[in-house]
């Protein structure tokens, strides 16, 4: 697809989840869409495939976030990716569920290179290891950190 | 060693004739090509490796007046050229995202004051958006456009401390005090607006605090005027410098796809011809309704970084007296404010917004109490940091200042 500067057009969403269920199927779950945004649900074993189709394909060219979220049975990783160009503003949105007993997800660090510190913070502070990153190591917490503090096990004063 | 006579064992000892004659015909070997690759490439190796030692590593940091703040660049320099560059952060991390969680969300207001110090209201902002998405709930009028009022007196003034910073990284003081006297006004606006110079805690889930006085009415208009004017003066002093010229104008180079792809957002993003704004292409409140341009230049160096900056303080006296223009049409008895509930629905929302340094972004997973699951922070300093080592790259050493102080750090929403 091109990289021509588009106008938006409200049948954005409905193309990138096409452009989605036509390369994979029911293995990319669509939950939602609202304007400019688009919310999936994809699995561990195609996050790393999904984010390079979307970036290789479709031209979303930024990483914006990469977050944890513990949800005590299980963690999540959430990924906003974002468009610069031929669906300039456009938000998609991949959660991923992990289990708890075995917390490791593929690095999308080698696709974005401003993945990088978003793994590393989650990892320092969910304890989620992204398998094939370069560098994981504690960005924010001291070096002598040996718990994560941002999970839902870790209570703050107040919060029994 | 003078004492025994002998004087070939000391440093500046003569070589003998055969050893100059050896290496001599070393080098006749190497330029006939008569080593094979292999060979050439362990030749290539050793001196490579003895070459390494030159290299030296330099902390500049917490403490160093380039950083404005508290942040860490370790660098390697190879004599006056940077090679290599790892930036440290962390120093102020106080796990905002966690303390949210035990607090209730009107709570939160204050504290994202604390995000950033130079531009505060615009995280105010962006969080009461977040929930307000939330809980579905459509402001008035009068408060979208009496927000963007604000936003854009934030963009200024964190603007103008940036270009004052500039002044002092370059040695111009007097770039330092007209840029901090003229941001001296915008905060006397911030004062007349809600009674605060900084941590001003003014917009509300629903709205804003309270409506426009009358002394901010006539002020601001004022305000900006005498501000469209001086920042010519400013602009002349450092465009007419070559001083300036030569330290910015090519110095930070990256092309646009490296630029997207490490994250880079804001205004160094439009110096390096990425065309985007969230204001513009993913427009919040009613920044569809204004009238304002997007400065983007393809340079991608020092220079183009300031001219956007620059540019887009013009902008933003431009929103703000299309802006207020609006806010009188409304009236002064147009409802400001509405009553939220105080349990946010469970589900996930986010907000964007164009912060004055870049991207900046929340993501709320609420679960029906009144405190948020997980509010998640997007920094754009964050990221924008971690691109520091493709920024400094084969620059000097003395280039460094200028060309990080182009991402305007702040270290309040960095380490969050």
């Amino acid at each position: 697809m091109g990289m021509e500067i588009r106008e938006y057009s409200d049948s954005w969403e409905r193309e990138v989840s096409d452009a989605l269920s036509g390369r994979f199927g029911a293995a990319v779950e669509i939950a939602g869409s609202e304007v400019r945004r688009l919310f999936t649900k994809a699995s561990r074993d195609n996050i790393h495939d999904v984010c390079r189709f979307l970036h290789d394909e479709l031209n979303f060219e930024h990483c914006a976030i990469v977050m944890g979220v513990d949800m005590v049975d299980y963690m999540q990783v959430v990924y906003v990716i974002e468009n610069y160009t031929n669906f300039r503003g456009l938000l998609v949105e991949i959660t991923v569920d992990i289990q708890n007993d075995d917390l490791h997800i593929p690095t999308v660090s080698d696709i974005w290179g401003g993945a990088n510190w978003h793994e590393r913070e989650t990892w320092e502070l969910f304890g989620i290891v992204f398998d094939g990153h370069t560098n994981l190591k504690r960005l924010l917490t001291p070096d002598t950190y040996e718990f994560f503090p941002f999970r839902k096990s870790y209570k703050l004063r107040g919060q029994e | 060693m003078m004492a025994d006579g002998s004087g070939k064992e000391g440093a500046g000892a003569e070589p003998t004739r055969a050893q100059v004659d050896a290496e001599q015909e070393f080098d006749r070997a190497i330029v006939e090509g008569k080593f094979d690759s292999v060979d050439m490439r362990k030749v290539l190796d050793a001196e490579g490796g003895v070459m390494d030692m030159d290299k030296m590593w330099i902390t500049m940091g917490p403490q160093h007046p380039f950083s404005h703040g508290l942040w860490t660049l370790i660098i390697q320099a190879d004599g006056e050229i940077v090679t290599d560059a790892i930036p440290i952060v962390g120093y102020l991390h106080r796990g905002w995202e966690k303390e949210t969680e035990n607090r209730t969300y009107p709570k939160i207001i204050p504290m994202a004051d604390r995000l950033c110090y130079a531009a505060s209201m615009t995280y105010t902002h962006l969080y009461c958006m977040t929930v307000e998405k939330a809980l579905d709930l459509e402001i008035p009028e009068k408060a979208k456009y009496i927000r963007i009022v604000a936003d854009e007196i934030n963009r200024l003034q964190s603007h103008l401390m940036w270009l004052a910073a500039v002044g002092t990284d370059m040695g111009n003081f007097t770039i330092f005090l007209w840029a901090s006297r003229e941001r001296e006004f915008w905060m006397d606006m911030n004062i007349r607006l809600c009674g605060a110079r900084m941590t001003t805690n003014y917009p509300r889930i629903g709205g804003v605090r309270n409506d426009t006085p009358d002394i901010f009415d006539r002020d601001i208009i004022r305000c900006t005027e005498h501000f469209e004017k001086m920042i010519w003066e400013i602009i002349g002093l450092i465009d007419n410098s070559s001083i300036y010229q030569s330290r910015m104008v090519g110095t930070g180079i990256i092309t646009r796809e490296q630029c997207a792809n490490l994250g880079i957002t804001g205004p160094a993003a439009r110096g390096t011809g990425v065309d985007f704004d969230a204001r513009r292409d993913d427009p919040y409140d009613n920044y569809d309704k204004v009238g304002f341009e997007v400065p983007v230049l393809t340079a991608g160096d020092s220079y183009a970084r300031y001219v956007v900056r620059m540019e887009e303080m013009l902008q933003s006296c431009i929103i703000i007296k299309d802006a207020m223009q609006k806010i009188q049409a409304l009236g002064k008895n147009s409802p400001y404010r509405l009553k939220a509930p105080s349990r946010v629905p469970a589900g996930r929302h986010f907000g964007r917004i164009e912060d004055c340094r870049g991207e900046a972004m929340m993501y709320l997973v609420s679960d029906g109490t009144d405190k948020p699951y997980r509010l998640k922070v997007r920094s754009p300093i964050f990221i924008n940091v971690s691109a520091s080592k493709p920024l400094v790259q084969g620059c000097r050493i003395a280039d460094i200042p200028v060309i990080m102080a182009m991402i305007d750090m702040c270290l309040g929403e960095t380490d969050r």
